[in-house]
């Protein structure tokens, strides 16, 4: 292994321009002649626009423009889409209901936009819009999914009635009833997976301009996929065909999923910018984010899971209620169908398993893909039930899994998801040792002499990364394909770009991909530069998210460092004057076999663009090569995170004390990096079950819409992490790469709220689990035992 | 935020004057509430006065038997002085659990008390050590001074210039944090003072600091954290949200209450 190459811990070339505040996000760009948008939201959570006086706030000083709906409307600009169709049970399609990107006769959740002020300056934008006056007519809210479909519930959308998006399902209901009938033991949960914003540390930004003299728009947004941005905002939108769209998304300050989708303000600065012909800006806010980004989760769940004598289980089966808030999101209705149903199955070989989902629309912010997509709500299902029954049978957890776990592969789960490698038991075994689980009861004693309870939870997880073969997700729903592509242009002087289809938002792609081409070509890992984000520069490719990068993009990359060597070899080959099949390429060199003849890869390099040793009818000049590459399977990365936590039973506050995670990645490229992704994914997951607390009011009004109330988790919320990776390859891509940027968000709060229960002997506690909420959990506890005795 | 007018104050009597004559005007010290109220569109005042300029505001100083700070002393000045730490060790250490290391560093003991969020930390300190407030008019005994939900015993044209502390025998602070705000959700300040004992409340209180005469009396018998097993306050009046209930926070009053009373020895 190089210093740079895979495996090494290179330090992120990147983040010397962060450290030095030399990035360039959206906020720090300034387009000549720029306008300030400010978006007027509504205040209710369901309210019907009876009128609206924008008079007072025209005649405010700096004032550009003031659009509505209906302006929009009347500009027959798009409705916003979900690009994944999800078909119900009875065979009907989704219900997708209109979502024009500024409100007309309706809103529908607190902060939808309902008008915009464009102005010279922020100031005057936020002063005018102060100005607009809209009379609403409020109408009743629904924000609970449990309450959305009852007949008493407000109708949210004509075309749904029931406020009911789709009923859909997976699996073999009977065969399920039959293995549930067969049961000796059967253990049942309720569960909710509560409703998170997502909080990237940059907010949302877009700038739009207008080019009149070619009739072309620009945008610059904070965009995880600037291609699909741009097909979804031409295609769908219409604000201009894609060959009159460029969108670049510059440095990119965190994502988590909430910068994929497609959203009103970037639509509606596009449309703006053309209208007034200057161009418009609009930085979210954060308090605005509350509101208008999409949010995370918000499933209803009750789950059983059956087994028999020995602990085997037999079935799953599930019924979920899927908040997808007031429209739906561009790949909402994916995340509680395909991203989570599939993964129910868990690292188990359960036979047979049946989920049934609803999604339904209510008056809160649309719900989308946030940090792991339907996968951490699967896993937390999956891990309860496994842990709750083991509680119950008297078998040690990690016996119970150990009993259950897929041994053999490839293994196909009835939940269509072909699990091609892993090995489950060495992650087990190894975190387990790590976690020093035998000293476990002597420090459960040590915790009771300070008068704290101290508990010890497990998390054997799984996930479908490497989104995704095209033709798989194209029979499931999805609109577009999920392949990536990549292009490696090598200069006369044997530096290399690579064009990748990918986005960077933090995961350090600047680096490691980097790494896989320094070690491929042998050549400084200074000598390669990392190029994506803009549609003008890089071939079209479908963006950053469900880890996907290093199993889809990075093998894109090496296919075209493949083609890459073969037409270097033949450039060596005339410059080496043998035959091309005598050609080798090792170290950076390429050599005669069996011979000292060697020319560097830079002499090869140069010789491809000078072209003077071959002919160009023989052999094309230059040294670029592009490819696409289309994933075989999903990848599946899976590893087993243990969890400690005491328990002061006087404040109900919970301290997570010891933190172990073992993750089967695949290949590394780059540990370090890796090992930052899995610290940042608890850190998440930890948030989710101790500290997140999204709380609307039954007006709709959101509650916890700043950090007073919203809790994000912070540094000493965590206790140190020991992070260890065990290695299985992934067999579909050619590095056997699995993919590591969701793990930690999806196996963490199921090991917290194990980890919780275990310590305070009731399973009776939802996320997230404050100290509040564990007191009074632990009040009930004492009234029941105190009620036994 | 609003468009408003910034006075460089370079007198107390200056800014004084400026107080009763400008209309709509604010001191500004720290910023550190102000100005986030103001940028969110909840604060617009026409004229802000700031103190930053003006002598005399700064320092800590032991008195006598009484521990002397200027209002426009930082939290982490408190926190860090030799002077704080030596004379009450409590007071410093509430000091450094206000905000984060930003925060303390431009938010000032003058803003904090002048402000009385129900939830911050210094009322406690302020009553359960029987303080003075001396202001450009008088002195303001602390129980006399927070007088509800963001509400003080302060004139319109009135400046606080400096807090006079008693030192006490003994005395701690124990806070439970708001998870989310990290203010307090329940802070118990506990002083044992030659002529009496003193154990106030922070964060639950509905309408602010309050002292718990029931635990006073009790600690008064024998200043031990088993005085108060079994005492708790009624919840009645306390504040309940998201982040608990009135009962719990009761609960917590007297949690922290012997956690103090046990840190202060
Ligand atoms: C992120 C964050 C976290 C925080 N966490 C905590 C916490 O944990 N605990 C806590 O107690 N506080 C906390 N605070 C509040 C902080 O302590 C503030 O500094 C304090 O409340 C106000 O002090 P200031 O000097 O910044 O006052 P400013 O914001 O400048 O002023 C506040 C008010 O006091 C008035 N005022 C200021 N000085 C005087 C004076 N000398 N005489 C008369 N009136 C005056 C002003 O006119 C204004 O109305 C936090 C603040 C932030 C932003």
């Amino acid at each position: 292994m190089s210093a740079t190459g895979i495996g090494a811990p290179v330090r992120r070339k990147e983040d010397y321009r962060f450290i030095t505040g030399k990035g360039q996000y959206t906020d720090d760009l300034t387009r000549p002649g720029q306008t300030y948008i400010t978006f007027v939201r509504s205040p209710h959570a369901h309210a019907r626009i009876r009128r609206i006086d924008a008079s007072a706030a025209k005649g405010m000083p700096g004032v550009v423009a003031v659009l509505t709906g209906a302006d929009l409307a009347a500009d027959k600009v798009g409705s916003l889409i979900c690009g994944w169709a999800i078909t119900s049970k009875d065979g009907s399609p989704m219900k997708m209901a209109p979502h024009p990107a500024i409100a007309n006769t309706k809103a529908n959740h607190v902060g939808d936009p309902v008008a915009v002020v464009v102005a010279e300056t922020q100031a005057q934008a936020k002063d005018a819009a102060e100005k607009v006056v809209v009379d609403y007519e409020v109408l009743p809210a629904v924000v609970d999914p449990a309450k959305a479909q009852a007949k008493s519930a407000p109708q949210i959308h004509e075309v749904a009635p029931g406020n009911t998006i789709y009923e859909w399902h997976l699996g073999d209901q009977k065969a399920v009833e039959a293995a549930f009938k067969g049961a000796k033991h059967v253990t049942r949960l309720d569960i909710v997976n509560n409703r998170l914003v997502p909080n990237a540390m940059e907010p949302r930004a877009a700038i739009a301009e207008y080019d009149a003299g070619n009739d072309s728009l620009t945008l610059w947004n904070t965009t995880q996929n600037p291609h699909v941005a741009r097909l979804v905002i031409s295609a769908f939108v219409g604000i201009a065909p894609e060959h009159k769209l460029r969108v670049i998304a510059p440095d990119v300050g965190g994502g988590f999923g909430s910068k994929i989708f497609i959203y009103p303000e970037e639509v509606v600065c596009l449309w703006a910018a053309r209208k007034v012909n200057r161009p418009v800006k609009w930085v979210s806010e954060r308090t605005e984010a509350f509101v208008a980004d999409a949010h995370g989760r918000d499933h209803v769940t009750h789950a059983e899971m059956a087994f028999d004598g020995e602990g085997k289980i037999l079935a799953l089966r599930a019924k979920t209620i899927a908040n997808l808030g007031a429209y739906m999101s561009t790949f909402s209705s994916s995340v509680p169908t395909y991203l989570y149903a599939t993964l129910l199955s868990g690292q188990y070989e359960i036979p047979q398993i049946y989920c049934e989902v609803d999604a339904v629309y209510t008056n809160t912010v649309p719900v989308d893909a946030y940090r792991g997509a339907g996968r951490p709500e699967a896993t937390f299902v999956v891990e309860r039930l496994v842990e709750v029954g083991a509680r119950e049978m008297q078998i040690d957890p990690a016996d119970l899994r150990r009993r259950n776990f897929v041994k053999k592969f490839p293994h196909q789960t009835p939940v269509i998801m072909a699990y091609d490698a892993g090995d489950y038991n060495a992650s087990l075994k190894k975190a387990m040792e790590l976690a020093d689980v035998k000293g476990f009861a002597k420090r459960k004693r040590e915790s009771a002499r300070a008068g704290k309870l101290r508990g010890l939870g497990y998390s054997t997880y799984i996930e479908a990364c490497g989104i995704a073969p095209s033709q798989a997700v194209g029979s499931l729903g999805a609109g577009v394909g999920l392949w990536e592509s990549a292009e490696v242009r090598v200069n006369p002087t044997g530096s290399v770009e690579v064009l990748t289809g990918c986005h960077q938002h933090g995961q350090g792609h600047e680096t490691t991909f980097a790494q896989v081409v320094s070690d491929r070509l042998g050549i400084p890992i200074e000598n390669v530069s990392v190029v994506h984000g803009d549609t003008d520069k890089v071939q079209f490719g479908m963006g950053t998210y469900g880890s996907r990068s290093g199993a889809v993009g990075i093998s894109a990359i090496v296919k075209a460092l493949d083609k890459v060597e073969a037409k270097a070899k033949k450039v060596a080959s005339h410059l080496l004057e043998a035959a091309e099949a005598d050609i080798v390429f090792e170290n950076g060199q390429f050599k005669v076999a069996g011979t000292d003849k060697v020319a560097a890869f830079g002499d090869v390099a140069l010789n491809a663009y000078i072209a003077h040793k071959f002919s160009g009818q023989e052999l094309e000049p230059g040294l670029k090569e592009g490819s696409f590459y289309d994933p075989t399977n999903f990848t599946f990365p899976a590893g087993c995170h243990i969890c400690e936590v005491e328990v002061d039973t006087e404040t109900g506050q919970v301290e997570v004390v010891a933190w172990t995670a073992v993750d089967d990645f695949g290949k590394v490229i780059n540990p370090m990096i890796v090992e930052g992704q899995v610290h940042g994914g608890i850190a998440q997951g930890v948030g989710q079950a101790l500290l997140e607390n999204t709380t609307y009011d039954t007006d709709g009004q959101l509650v916890t819409g700043s950090y007073m109330d919203y809790t994000m988790p912070r540094a000493d919320n965590l206790p140190s992490f020991r992070v260890e990776t065990t290695e299985t390859l992934a067999p579909s891509n050619p590095l056997g790469i699995k993919g590591c940027g969701e793990a930690g968000a999806i196996a963490s709060p199921a090991a917290v709220i194990n980890a919780i229960t275990d310590a305070l002997g009731t399973e009776e506690i939802a996320m997230p689990a404050t100290p509040a909420a564990v007191w009074a959990a632990l009040q009930k506890v004492n009234q029941s035992r105190k009620a036994a005795e | 935020m609003y468009a408003f007018t910034y006075h460089r104050a370079t007198g107390l009597r200056q800014a004084g004057n400026m107080l009763g004559k400008l209309e709509d005007s604010k001191i500004l010290a720290g910023g550190q509430t102000l100005l986030p109220t103001m940028k969110q569109r909840l604060a617009s005042p026409a004229n802000l006065i700031d103190l930053g300029k003006v002598d005399g505001l700064k320092g800590i100083e032991l008195k006598g038997r009484s521990l002397v700070i200027g209002a426009m002393t930082t939290h982490s000045e408190v926190a860090t002085s030799p002077v704080v730490q030596q004379a009450i060790p409590a007071l410093a250490e509430l000091a450094s659990m206000i905000g984060d290391p930003a925060v303390r560093h431009m938010g000032t003991l003058g803003g904090s008390i002048a402000n009385n969020d129900p939830n911050s930390d210094y009322p406690a300190a302020l009553v359960g050590l029987g303080a003075t407030v001396i202001t450009t008019k008088r002195r303001i005994e602390a129980d006399a001074f927070f007088t509800g939900l963001f509400e003080t015993a302060l004139e319109a044209d009135e400046i606080i210039t400096k807090v006079s502390f008693p030192v006490p025998k003994k005395a701690a602070y124990m806070k439970f944090r708001n998870p989310a705000s990290r203010f307090a959700l329940v802070g118990v300040f506990v002083a044992k003072r030659s002529s009496e004992i003193r154990v106030a409340v922070t964060g639950a209180g509905a309408s602010g600091v309050f002292r718990v005469p029931a635990f006073e009396e009790a600690l008064k018998k024998r200043f031990s954290p088993k005085s108060l097993e079994g005492l708790s306050i009624p919840a009645t009046g306390l504040n309940s949200d998201i982040h608990g209930s009135a009962e719990y926070r009761a609960h917590l009053v007297g949690v922290m209450a012997r956690r103090a009373v046990a840190k202060a020895g």
